[in-house]
């Protein structure tokens, strides 16, 4: 096994032959929009991303799914599986089964196993001092289905909702001929939880530049406006290890914490590597942005995570 | 101090406390208390109060926060303006229903109307902010009425339903409301007087 449930990764890496290894994930949820097809896409996205957070291809995935049967249409059970299964083909994957649940509440979600070279295993624990972070998706999923749940921002929850059905294929296609030291997939624990993981996985410290982040539309003033979900709070109760600089908002701080659903991919490399792959990001559409860097290695009573 | 309105959100997932606390303003509340039992409701509810220019004073016991909510000057506050949000924007538009079925003429006809007029609604952008019931318009909101699952659609995507109390009284429905809340003829008057009104 070259990565198990030790370092909090991504997915579990098992090393087949010296050429291969099998990467394995698994993830699922309740509906986080009202469209079903579009909810089966962002599912979707969200397993495949572990995949591609370790370095990997997706091969094969199987389908897990809880669903309310006789109450819901079953039309809805049949719009989210097209959908997931919309972005396993898009992910150059294969559908090969699933399994299915009464439930009272609709979830849905993958089993994938994919493939890597055992050499160029991307996990949380390679960053290395003066190495440059690069996000690939813009923060904010939580805040604005929050938002939408309230009724409000609906056009900004679309824009969401888009984001996440985007698969993370592309970012890790760029980063493939660049020296990624580590890199990781920005989801539940929100952006800082996902950093926390990096850095205590690799034992450095970072800085982040608030105002570098990617938002968005209207996720802050959702933020100011208290529609702020429960998670985000959860995290940063959890985060002890974090120093926000007194000039960063508190509408970016609950950003900074806001558990993402399908987020992008955050990659530490070096810095001249680092201006390439940002460009080659931006020049296929990616909404990615250099956000932050690593500033050395951890020590005693040091803060892990400074936010300017 | 004790005949403050209390809005009790206790047990209220997120963002369900912060709607509460904007209804209240948007019917012209200038002086409530906020009860919640849980830190993001707490935070959430002072934010969105302090985001709309509210003063915000907070005592917490345990896990159970008291959140009291002013206005300035005891104003309400001009909340159309305020955020940019979906519902209410662009106009401030309320319905005022006055019977359980759309126009006049065949009651069979109209009870299909109601139904085709409130689904229609849902589609709109933005949603109207308020939706007045009276007299025979209540029973919309009330037990059996076939149109209740799209009222509560409405009142999910922030749409505040307002059902007259002395109306609900007279068809002996009190206990039958089952969307929205139970409002007075004050409170039916300013909200008729300001903004625009289409009466059905």
């Amino acid at each position: 096994m070259l990565v198990g449930p030790e370092t909090s990764d991504d997915a579990g890496v098992f090393l087949l032959n010296e050429t291969t290894a099998l990467i394995q994930t698994v993830d699922f949820f309740t509906p986080i929009v009202d469209d079903p097809y579009l909810f089966g896409q962002i599912a979707a996205a969200n397993s495949l991303s572990d995949v591609y957070a370790m370095g990997g291809q997706p091969l094969t995935a199987m389908n897990l799914v809880a669903f309310p049967i006789g109450c819901l249409p079953d039309t809805v059970l049949a719009d989210i599986l097209r959908g997931g299964a919309d972005k396993i083909r898009e992910a150059g994957a294969v559908l090969v089964g699933g399994h299915t649940v009464e439930d009272s509440e609709p979830k849905y979600g993958l089993s994938v196993t994919g493939l890597a070279d055992p050499r160029r295993i991307w996990t949380n624990a390679g960053a290395l001092p003066g190495d440059q972070l690069i996000l690939t998706k813009p923060l904010g999923t939580g805040i604005l289905a929050t938002a939408a749940r309230a009724g409000l921002c609906r056009e900004a929850a679309a824009a969401a909702a888009q984001s996440m059905a985007v698969l993370n294929a592309a970012a890790a296609q760029a980063a493939k001929d660049q020296p990624v030291h580590a890199c990781t997939d920005i989801t539940g624990f929100g952006l800082l939880g996902h950093l926390h993981e990096v850095a205590a996985a690799s034992g450095v410290t970072l800085e982040i530049d608030s105002a570098a982040l990617p938002l968005l539309p209207e996720a802050a003033m959702a933020a100011t406006m208290g529609m702020v979900p429960a998670g985000a709070y959860a995290n940063r109760n959890y985060l002890t290890m974090i120093r926000f600089a007194e000039s960063v908002p508190e509408a970016l701080r609950d950003i900074c914490f806001d558990p993402q659903t399908s987020g992008g991919l955050l990659f530490s490399l070096p810095e001249p590597a680092a201006v390439v792959l940002l460009a080659a990001l931006q020049a296929l559409g990616i909404t990615a942005a250099l956000i932050g860097r690593v500033t050395g290695p951890q020590k005693e009573e040091e803060c892990e995570i400074y936010v300017r | 101090m004790s005949d403050k309105l209390i809005l009790d959100c206790r047990g209220l997932p997120c963002p369900q406390p912060v709607i509460a606390t904007k209804k209240a303003l948007e019917r012209g509340e200038h002086d409530f208390v906020v009860v919640v039992d849980n830190t993001a409701a707490r935070e959430n509810v002072s934010k969105f109060a302090v985001s709309q220019g509210c003063g915000v004073q907070v005592e917490t016991e345990g896990m159970i926060s008291r959140i009291v909510v002013t206005t300035a000057a005891g104003s309400a506050p001009e909340f159309p303006a305020a955020p940019p949000a979906t519902v209410g924007a662009g106009g401030n538009l309320r319905y005022l229903l006055t019977q359980e079925t759309l126009g006049h003429g065949s009651g069979e006809l109209g009870a299909v109307l109601v139904k085709s007029f409130l689904v229609a609604l849902k589609e709109k952008t933005p949603l109207p902010t308020t939706l007045m019931l009276i007299n025979g318009g209540v029973k919309l909101a009330c037990t059996g009425s076939a149109v209740l699952e799209h009222l509560l659609e409405l009142s999910r995507q922030g749409v505040e339903i307002l059902a007259c109390g002395t109306c609900l009284d007279y068809y002996g429905l009190k206990e039958e409301l089952k969307v929205g809340s139970v409002t007075n003829m004050y409170t039916l008057v300013d909200l008729m007087t300001e903004g625009k009104l289409v009466t059905l």
